[in-house]
């Protein structure tokens, strides 16, 4: 041991002459590694010119993997220049370490450099590709969604109730409180917008009607549908997509269950079933808003109101708007069982498609809402 | 980091790196442990036993702080865990390597990043040196070079404790912590990697805390066993004293059917 250990690492050359020895002291560990790295840098400089170079360890206090790594490494470095270079008076333990670490030469992983170009196109190429490819997967899982109803409709006994009950709990009961809050906010809101733009015609009671069928035709399901992708379409994905990693799927599927009817089916379901009854909660409370606002800023009694409303609603009004609701949820329900199955080992992964799935799903609802409105538009309904 | 220790302290002036009295630990109303006393000395490959559910992983995970103890002291470094301020426990922690029962490596990093994650942290290391440190180690634990850049989902078993023996031994810790780091391997493997521990044992001068219940393990690598038993340790010795004793649940783990099977193949 060195009578004042510093602990950093020092190198102290001195030439004779057949050769350079380099005396090294204190520690050659990872935590002073800038240090070990600069001193072995500096001796590899210094040597130039010699032909022998011994590394004399005596005097290291502590030596470490790092440490012993970078020593080797400067040694073969000294040798693939001609210098030939040894390591003199180590400890035993010191020996063992240098042996283990044993210089080997690394193959570079390099990485391919392309243009920026060149990556763009690749880029907008790779996400046309894939979102046909999403479409043609979305089809094929749809089939083998109908195909396993099919079976349980065929054979009642295997269709799992718990599960559906379950789920309708998550979904629906639960999802009630902040689905009818919201709805009720957007009621309110439209309301108001309407009373103040109609007031300008004198034709404030007419904001009654504005409600009404925005509320019935559009406004309750989109808003469920949204709601319902964020809070149980991220659930299923993530649900599905964790089963997925811990190889619970095909524990299902050697165990001859198969996965779509025992998770899947029972999910998309509940949320069928869900979602028009949400839909309906939701115009209630959307309608109950615009009232509210109607009474207090446009003087409408809810007398009035509830009159206007029989009178601009009609039955059709109402079915434009609840048809929609079992296809919004079969989307929703497709596109989150759909990523759910398609996350890959890592937690990362999953939280990709956790958010694919949310993105993707609200972005069908309302190109489907626009479809119909298309479709309902045609048939003058 | 390496100590320049002397080869192999003699039993009588050996250091206890880890030493816990009187520990309790309960969850909830179910007691885990309680009263427990366990000494693991610099240098020795300790191996813990005892049946499944008794609470080997919960003692391991107690002493590295991942689960709150009702009671008792636990010194690693001769420093009370307790006492210590935040930042002497981030020094203490450096000194510590762990391989959890099932790997828990990083799933959205490459192997290579994972080994790197505690370098990072904890050192100034350059890039270039970052990059070969880690691939040493990779190939340190016996790995393919090119298992560095893939990513654990692709991984099989074995490798996984390869590769988290990798990160476990990144920053060159003092004390390993091993949890049955052989189980759900087959028994070449295991015994490839009892070989590796015990050269990494020697190599850069561990103190290795091993739960196992692999009794080619026990006879092989390790110096010393303790059995946890009843909520605290019901032995503590050298095989032979553990063979010897005449506690019922030791007895038919070191004399039973398996273990003399093991016993004739000349382990
Ligand atoms: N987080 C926890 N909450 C409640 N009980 C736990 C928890 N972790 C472990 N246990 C219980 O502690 C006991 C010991 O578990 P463990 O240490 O994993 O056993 P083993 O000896 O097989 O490693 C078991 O009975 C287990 O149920
Ligand atoms: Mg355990």
């Amino acid at each position: 041991m060195p009578s004042a250990p510093s602990p950093e690492p020092q190198a102290v050359l001195d030439h004779d002459g057949t050769g350079a020895r380099v005396v090294l002291s204190g520690r050659w560990t990872a935590d002073q590694a800038p240090g070990v790295e600069a001193r072995m840098a500096e001796v590899a400089d210094a040597v130039v010119g010699e032909r022998l170079v011994l590394l004399d360890l005596a005097r290291v206090e502590r030596l470490d993997t790092l440490g012993a790594w970078v020593l080797d490494r400067t040694r073969h470095e000294l040798g693939t220049r001609g210098l030939a270079a040894d390591f003199v008076n180590a400890r035993a333990e010191h020996r063992i370490l240098l042996d283990e670490v044993a210089f080997r030469g690394f193959q570079e992983s390099v990485p391919v450099r392309r243009s920026r170009a060149i990556d763009f196109l690749a880029e907008v190429g790779g996400t046309v590709v894939g979102a046909g490819r999403d479409l043609a997967s979305g089809i094929s899982f749809m089939g083998e969604f109908v195909a396993a109803l099919l079976r349980v409709a065929t054979k009642p006994a295997r269709f799992r109730i718990t599960s559906l009950v379950y789920h309708l709990e998550h979904i629906a009961f639960r999802g009630v409180p902040i689905i009818v809050l919201i709805s009720f906010l957007v009621g309110c809101i439209v309301a108001q917008q309407g009373l103040f733009q109609l007031q300008r015609f004198g034709a404030a009671p007419f904001v009654v009607n504005l409600v009404g069928i925005l509320v019935m035709r559009e406004l309750a399901v989109l808003l469920t549908s949204i709601m319902v992708a964020g809070r149980s379409g991220s659930a299923f994905t993530a649900e599905i997509g964790s089963m997925r990693m811990r190889e619970e799927i095909d524990a299902l599927r050697v165990m001859g269950l198969d996965p779509v009817e025992v998770l899947i089916v029972p999910r998309i379901l509940a949320l069928v079933v869900a979602l028009p009854l949400l839909s309906f909660l939701s115009a209630m409370a959307a309608l109950a808003g615009g009232g509210v606002v109607a009474w207090l800023y446009g003087d409408i009694s809810p007398d009035v109101y509830l009159a206007r409303l029989r009178t601009s609603i009609g039955f059709n009004t109402f079915m434009v708007g609840f048809i929609k609701a079992p296809f919004m949820a079969l989307v929703i329900g497709l596109i989150a069982t759909m990523e759910g199955l398609a996350v890959q080992g890592s937690a990362e992964s999953l939280g990709r498609h956790v958010t694919a799935s949310v993105v993707k799903a609200i972005f069908m609802v309302i190109v489907l809402d626009g479809i119909f409105a298309m479709f309902f538009a045609a048939i003058r309904y | 980091m390496l100590q320049s220790h002397a080869p192999y302290p003699l039993p009588g002036d050996r250091e206890a790196i880890i030493r816990v009295r009187g520990l309790e630990v309960a969850f909830g109303e179910k007691t885990i442990m309680k009263g427990l006393d366990l000494d693991v000395y610099r240098g020795e490959i300790l191996g813990f036993v005892g049946a499944s559910g008794q609470g080997k992983s919960v003692l391991t995970r107690t002493i590295l702080g991942l689960v709150r103890k009702r009671a008792g002291t636990i010194e690693v470094f001769g420093e009370d865990l307790d006492d210590l301020s935040a930042g002497s426990r981030r020094a203490v922690e450096r000194r510590w390597g762990v391989l959890f029962q099932q790997g828990a490596l990083f799933s959205s990093l490459t192997v290579k990043q994972n080994v790197q994650v505690p370098m990072r942290e904890h050192l100034k290391l350059s890039e270039r040196l970052l990059d070969e440190l880690a691939r040493l180690k990779i190939e340190m634990v016996g790995l393919k070079p090119d298992a560095a850049d893939k990513f654990p989902s692709e991984l099989s078993g074995g490798m996984i404790k390869r590769a988290s023996l990798a990160r476990a031994l990144a920053l060159d810790p003092e004390i390993l912590f091993l949890d049955e780091p052989t189980s759900g391997l087959d028994p070449i493997g295991a015994g490839d990697f009892d070989d590796l521990i015990s050269t990494l044992q020697r190599t850069l001068g561990l103190t290795v805390f091993m739960v196992t219940h692999d009794l080619d393990s026990i006879h092989t690598v390790c110096d010393r066993v303790a059995a946890l038993g009843e909520g605290h340790i019901i032995a503590a010795g050298s095989i032979d004293t553990m063979m010897a004793s005449d506690h019922p649940w030791l007895r038919m783990y070191f004399n039973g059917k398996r273990a003399r099977a093991v016993l004739q193949t000349g382990a």
